[in-house]
């Protein structure tokens, strides 16, 4: 069991002899990968839900076969594809306009990919929870000339939130445990650094430990904090059983 | 597009048993993970403190970490260990504990089994205290109220949800390539290292899991009309 019990006060000493800065600047990007992703996440999503609902048959077919095919294929064979492709792509393109290959940032082509997973999954949140604002409310508001983007921010967006934040509650859980997934292209985040750590010291139990310990209070903070913002956008509603 | 590497059959021989590693990791462990989690499940509901706390710490854990982190704290945390014992060297276990696939078949199950068993305890709660009350009144046993009453009441309630932890997981088993096991993603690996084409390995095994999530949707479909409903 010695392997257990490491000494924690070499291991995580700031500096160049221990892990302590590398783990918390891997856990700075983990949370940083996770926040901008979500919020990438959510942003395709709610332009995919009102695609869904609104747009002509080419774009739904083209938003359905994304949400369909991005929420059957592993997110880490998605992650993979996306980031060889969008890397490629994008040296490709800065070689035609006569720039060389450029080293891209691997937090940022890692917010890209999972964002762009996430908006299968977000947008079938989002299109759900529209689709259960009552009809008659929207069609109201209209009737008072409040105008699409007015009727959206005052009625549909209120009335959509208490259906909707469950969902994304989850998705955000998500994301932050699918964060650790990008480690396997080479983001630099606190899993990866996790690996370097325990592969240079062989105390892999007590890194691993660790890193769980971390991700673990994350999903603990968030579901308090979910939970009272459900609490918040269901005021005035009936409680739940 | 470059498919020329297709036509080798020892491509087709990795891919055809990558695809059989992945099918026994999925069915492998949604059934240990779900023996697991009617226990997991039951004890939160009913059990005393000392069985409830620990499962429910356990069902927080999983559903709160990262599959992946999971995965290598047994593989490389737990793995690590088990060569500095001396007598596990030399006894018989040594085999399985060397071997990435059943750290990767143990994740997995216990991932089945912390979901499954949080989804199971709402099911166990969702029986209505009625029906189990009238099994007490017609004398039967704890033990039989629960296998005749409880349980067949409270698995009915999971079923619609066991297609969508079944696709879950068939996107969980990938990972067990970190962990050397040779299944589909392995499979990519060593066909892309080989022949230095990345994409296309990729874009195949991503239509088969696209086949695998098909096949698992159609056929829960196909079993839940075969069980009569009555509402």
């Amino acid at each position: 069991m010695f392997l257990v019990i490491a000494p924690l006060s070499e291991l995580l000493t700031y500096g160049n002899t221990g892990y302590l800065d590398e783990l918390i600047w891997g856990a700075v990007a983990t949370i940083q990968i996770s926040v901008f992703a979500y919020a990438f996440g959510i942003s395709l999503g709610l332009l995919g839900a009102m695609g869904k609902l609104s747009a002509g048959p080419i774009i739904r077919t083209l938003l359905n076969f994304y949400t369909t095919v991005f929420r059957a294929v592993p997110e880490l064979v998605l992650i993979m594809l996306l980031y060889y492709a969008g890397t490629d792509g994008l040296n490709r393109l800065m070689l035609s306009v006569g720039v060389g290959p450029i080293e891209l940032n691997g937090i940022a082509v890692a917010i890209f990919v999972l964002g762009f997973v996430q908006g299968a999954y977000s947008t079938e949140v989002l299109r759900a929870a529209i689709q259960a604002v009552p009809l008659g409310q929207v069609e109201a508001a209209k009737a008072y000339g409040m105008s699409p983007i007015t009727a959206f921010r005052r009625i549909t967006l209120p009335a959509m939130l208490p259906y909707a934040i469950p969902g994304l509650g989850n998705l955000w859980l998500n994301i932050t445990k699918d964060s650790a997934l990008v480690s396997v292209v080479g983001a630099l985040e606190l899993a990866n650094e996790t690996r370097v750590a325990a592969g240079g010291t062989k105390y892999y139990l007590t890194f691993y430990l660790i890193a769980a310990l971390f991700y673990w209070s994350i999903s603990l903070l968030s579901n308090f904090g979910f939970s009272w913002l459900e609490h918040r956008v269901r005021r005035g509603q009936p409680k739940l059983a | 597009m470059n498919w020329s590497w297709i036509a080798y059959p020892e491509y087709i021989h990795l891919l055809a048993v990558g695809l059989l590693y992945t099918i026994i990791l999925l069915f492998g462990s949604v059934i240990v993970g779900f023996i697991l989690a009617v226990p997991l499940g039951l004890v939160q509901v009913t059990g005393p403190a000392y069985l409830r706390i620990p499962a429910k710490i356990f069902c927080s854990f999983i559903r709160g970490t990262p599959l992946l982190i999971q995965m290598w704290l047994l593989y490389y945390g737990l793995g690590s260990i088990f060569p500095s014992i001396p007598w596990i060297r030399t006894s018989f276990l040594w085999p399985v504990l060397r071997e990435g696939f059943y750290y990767a078949m143990l994740s997995l199950s216990l991932s089945v089994a912390g979901y499954e068993g949080e989804i199971m305890r709402g099911a166990f709660l969702g029986v209505p205290r009625g029906e189990l009350e009238a099994a007490r009144a017609f004398g039967m046993s704890g033990w039989k109220v629960l296998s005749r009453v409880w349980f067949p009441r409270a698995v009915l309630q999971v079923l619609p949800t066991l297609a969508g932890e079944m696709i879950s997981q068939l996107k969980s088993t990938p990972l067990a390539f970190t962990v050397t096991v040779m299944e589909l993603m392995g499979a990519r690996s060593k066909i892309s290292s080989d022949t230095y084409i990345i994409y296309e390995p990729l874009i195949l095994i991503a239509i088969i899991y696209m086949i695998l999530t098909f096949i698992i949707t159609r056929g829960f479909n196909y079993l839940e009309r075969l069980i009569p409903q009555r509402r």
